[in-house]
């Protein structure tokens, strides 16, 4: 295996390659809050690519939101979409160029707020994408704001006294309504708040590529992620959180496959 | 026997390792790293490889060495 250098200085990456560390992630460090699952899902995304060996046709579409310079870290072609557009630009570059494997990778505000028009239609044209969905209940790069995902009595920065389902109505649950679509194809909810559900996240991630690869169709794959810093906790608190809370108002597992 | 490297000046100290490692071999240092924040080190001998620490860590700042 090529030894990974740091894209910033040329040199050998002074510990080696991470672990489970891949060609396509590069060897530098996130700007990602301590505990943010962030940084785990884009090295899931690119063990993956490795895994499938299609480093060389991937071409990712990455959100606004925190993982907006996520091209900063991945070592393949990634293109930057308008806020919650990312579903409409990676239907373009699969259309134009229909051997590439396109993937985005969108957070909840992106996708299932600014971005709800874009993702129901990809799906509802059976657009053969592949979704990485990182939801985490708030809108973290503006400061945690509420989000269509967060949970019911929920403090964010705007609900100051939690989220009140008679004036800011229910949490959404993207998955579920994206599964009655006949052109979505494979939707799976997973977490990454503790090694084993990283574990579960990966393979399910590993499918969602498999999927494209195959020409069956839309898929997506919604990931609870865990915000320590705008859910006001410690990173082993939130991960907590996703476990007791967040997992049981979003339950984890296939939502359809086909 | 498996070995845990950490990159202590990768690490933000998020601790998620302490509280996924099954045999709780990687504790937290007392010094300070570069960011000013208490990393963790890998404590003891008894690590079985499991690579649950690795997996967890945000910031690919653990190596497991088998």
């Amino acid at each position: 295996m090529k030894k990974l250098r740091n894209r910033q200085t040329g040199k050998p990456a002074n510990n080696g390659p991470a672990p489970l560390c891949s060609h396509s992630l590069r060897d530098v460090e996130n700007h990602y809050c301590a505990g943010c699952g962030h940084g785990i899902i884009h090295r899931l995304v690119c063990e993956a690519i490795d895994e499938l060996s299609i480093r060389e046709r991937v071409i990712g579409v990455a959100p606004v939101g925190c993982a907006v310079i996520a091209y900063d870290y991945w070592d393949f072609d990634v293109t930057e979409a308008a806020h919650g557009r990312t579903p409409a630009v990676a239907t373009g570059i699969k259309r134009v160029r229909p051997n590439n494997i396109v993937f985005t990778y969108q957070g909840d505000g992106d996708l299932a707020a600014i971005g709800t028009a874009e993702i129901i239609h990809a799906a509802n044209r059976g657009e053969n994408i592949t979704v990485v969905f990182v939801n985490n209940g708030v809108y973290g790069m503006t400061g945690g704001q509420m989000a269509p995902t967060t949970l019911a009595g929920q403090k964010t920065a705007t609900t100051i006294h939690g989220r009140s389902l008679r004036r800011e109505g229910y949490p959404l649950k993207i998955l579920e309504m994206l599964s009655v679509l006949p052109g979505t194809k494979y939707a799976e909810r997973v977490a990454v708040n503790s090694a084993h559900e990283v574990l579960r996240a990966k393979r399910a991630i590993l499918k969602a590529f498999k999927m494209q690869m195959e020409g069956k169709g839309f898929s997506i794959v919604e990931v609870l992620s865990m915000c320590p810093t705008y859910w006001g906790m410690t990173p082993i608190q939130a991960a907590d959180r996703i476990k007791n809370e967040v997992a049981t108002f979003y339950p984890l597992g296939v939502i359809k496959s086909c | 026997m498996a070995k845990i490297k950490v990159n202590k000046s990768r690490c933000k100290g998020c601790y998620l390792c302490v509280v996924n490692c099954p045999n709780g071999l990687i504790k937290i240092d007392k010094d300070l790293n570069i960011k000013g924040i208490k990393a963790v080190y890998y404590s003891g001998t008894r690590c079985t490889g499991c690579g649950m620490c690795a997996l967890i860590c945000p910031d690919g700042a653990i190596k497991v060495i088998k």
